[in-house]
């Protein structure tokens, strides 16, 4: 329940981080939050070289407006900075809401985003909700930068697109379309766990009150986060009533792969995801129709 | 420069320490065996129990999932620095005390640090919300109902509103 040794660098510039990255690759880890890194270390199924500790680099802990009513999130704001942050409120409402089931009130004062992102667990709340916003994670190396789409970014069990020089830098969340509301709702045995089964709904409603697009999304539901764009095309075109939310859950629980665990088995994870997904589009479908959402 | 050991000073219940670990000592161990200072107490080190729960520049945090060196040049608040005034405990302190919140104790100073941030930013918090507040604490004595009790008398006496102990 100790760590293995390590060597340790406090970065004091985002350049010197990358710069000491590019040297050491695989072996070096960034070390933001490390509410996940740390525990995997002293459970020693991390054995990292070296650590550089990019917690001084505050010039990385923002949230700001890019402009053109898409925010962006810095590689060092944490998970308690979205669950107060007056404009994330107001304009992403989804991630807000998941930063409240991010494990406890302790973890979540150090765990950030962008570092809960790039350990890609599967049963995470917020991977789940980056795809069901369609977000674009910005990587950043020693020799340059690219933009990942969030459905590119998550590969498979804790893995991501993430070159070994790349730091995942900066989120960009897109603006909402109006008239969008978005709901995420998990269910677990006591509250700060990893849930059972999460589910995230985005739902755009035309002027005429029909459903224009729709998005759902799942947290423990196969390797990666999961998108069930049949469910979510069932409930296009038409206004939403109880029979669309009965086919869209339906279409999901055969969508997602869940693989069970010793809390839920695989049978009751897909049960969970059908209702679930009920009643997260019933919310979303209520926050779309008032003017509170969107602005 | 990539060194071996670091040296690391911080304040621990305003008080300065200096000191030279190495980088891998958790906060945790850093509190109990560098300072002396075992009401920091030691369950899971994985971040679920809350039993090392500390103040770490005024926030509830974990002290088992931090590093010694990221303390460097921080501010902590263990339990032993809760009671500003050493003859007389601090109201959250009294309060379990007299509501029996705790029975083995192992948790306690968890818990305490926990609610004390908790009650810093919601002085008068109902029942569903001090159960919230305690999720990311384990208790495996009092079935958390002596230490809802508790907080409820706490937060009562720090607003001034309830009898005085």
């Amino acid at each position: 329940m100790k760590p293995a040794a390590f060597k340790y660098l406090v970065a004091d510039s985002l350049d010197h981080a990358l710069a000491v990255k590019a040297e050491h690759g695989d072996d070096a880890r960034f070390l933001a939050g490390g509410q996940s890194l740390i525990p995997a270390m002293n459970f020693r199924l991390a054995e990292p070289a070296l650590l550089i500790d990019i917690n001084g680099l505050a010039a990385l802990d923002y949230v700001r407006d890019s402009g053109d009513g898409a925010m962006r999130i810095g590689a060092l704001t944490r998970q308690r900075t979205l669950e107060r942050d007056p404009l994330i409120a107001r304009r992403q409402p989804l991630v807000r809401e998941a930063a409240g089931h991010v494990a406890h009130p302790q973890i979540r004062n150090r765990g950030t985003l962008c570092g809960n992102l790039a350990h890609a667990d599967p049963a995470s709340e917020q991977p789940a909700v980056l795809l069901a916003l369609d977000a674009r994670l910005r990587a950043q190396s020693a020799s340059g930068e690219r933009w990942i789409e969030a459905r590119d970014f998550f590969v498979s069990l804790f893995t991501t697109a993430l070159e070994e020089d790349e730091m995942l830098v900066e989120v960009e969340l897109p603006a909402l379309a109006p008239r969008t509301g978005t709901c995420f709702i998990e269910l677990a045995r006591r509250p700060g766990d990893y849930a059972m089964m999460g589910v995230a709904a985005v739902i755009t409603l035309g002027e005429d009150g029909t459903c224009a697009d729709a998005r759902l999304t799942y947290c423990n539901a196969g390797e990666i986060p999961v998108a069930a764009d049949r469910a979510a095309r069932a409930l296009v075109g038409g206004r939403i009533g109880d029979e669309q939310l009965r086919i869209a859950g339906d279409l999901a629980r055969e969508e997602i792969s869940p693989t069970g665990n010793a809390q839920a088995s695989e049978a009751f994870q897909r049960h969970l995801a059908a209702v679930l997904t009920g009643r997260a589009v019933k919310r979303a479908l209520a926050a779309a129709g008032s003017e509170e959402v969107g602005g | 420069m990539i060194e071996g050991l670091f040296t690391v000073t911080t304040s621990v219940n305003g008080t300065p320490y200096t000191r030279v670990v190495e980088p891998r000592l958790l906060l945790s161990d850093f509190l109990r065996h560098e300072l002396g200072l075992t009401g920091t107490h030691v369950g899971c080190e994985h971040g679920v129990c809350g039993a090392c729960t500390i103040l770490f520049d005024g926030l509830p945090m974990r002290s088992c999932l931090m590093f010694a060196p990221q303390a460097h040049g921080h501010e902590i608040v263990t339990v032993e620095g809760l009671a500003a005034d050493g003859d007389r405990l601090h109201p959250l302190q009294e309060a379990f005390r007299d509501a029996h919140g705790l029975q083995c104790g192992f948790c306690t100073p968890g818990i305490l640090m926990t609610m004390k941030a908790f009650l810093d930013e919601n002085p008068s918090p109902n029942e569903a919300e001090i159960r919230q507040a305690l999720s990311g604490n384990l208790c495996r004595c009092t079935g958390y109902q002596h230490i809802v009790e508790a907080v409820t008398l706490a937060a009562t006496r720090i607003a001034g509103r309830g009898p005085k102990s």
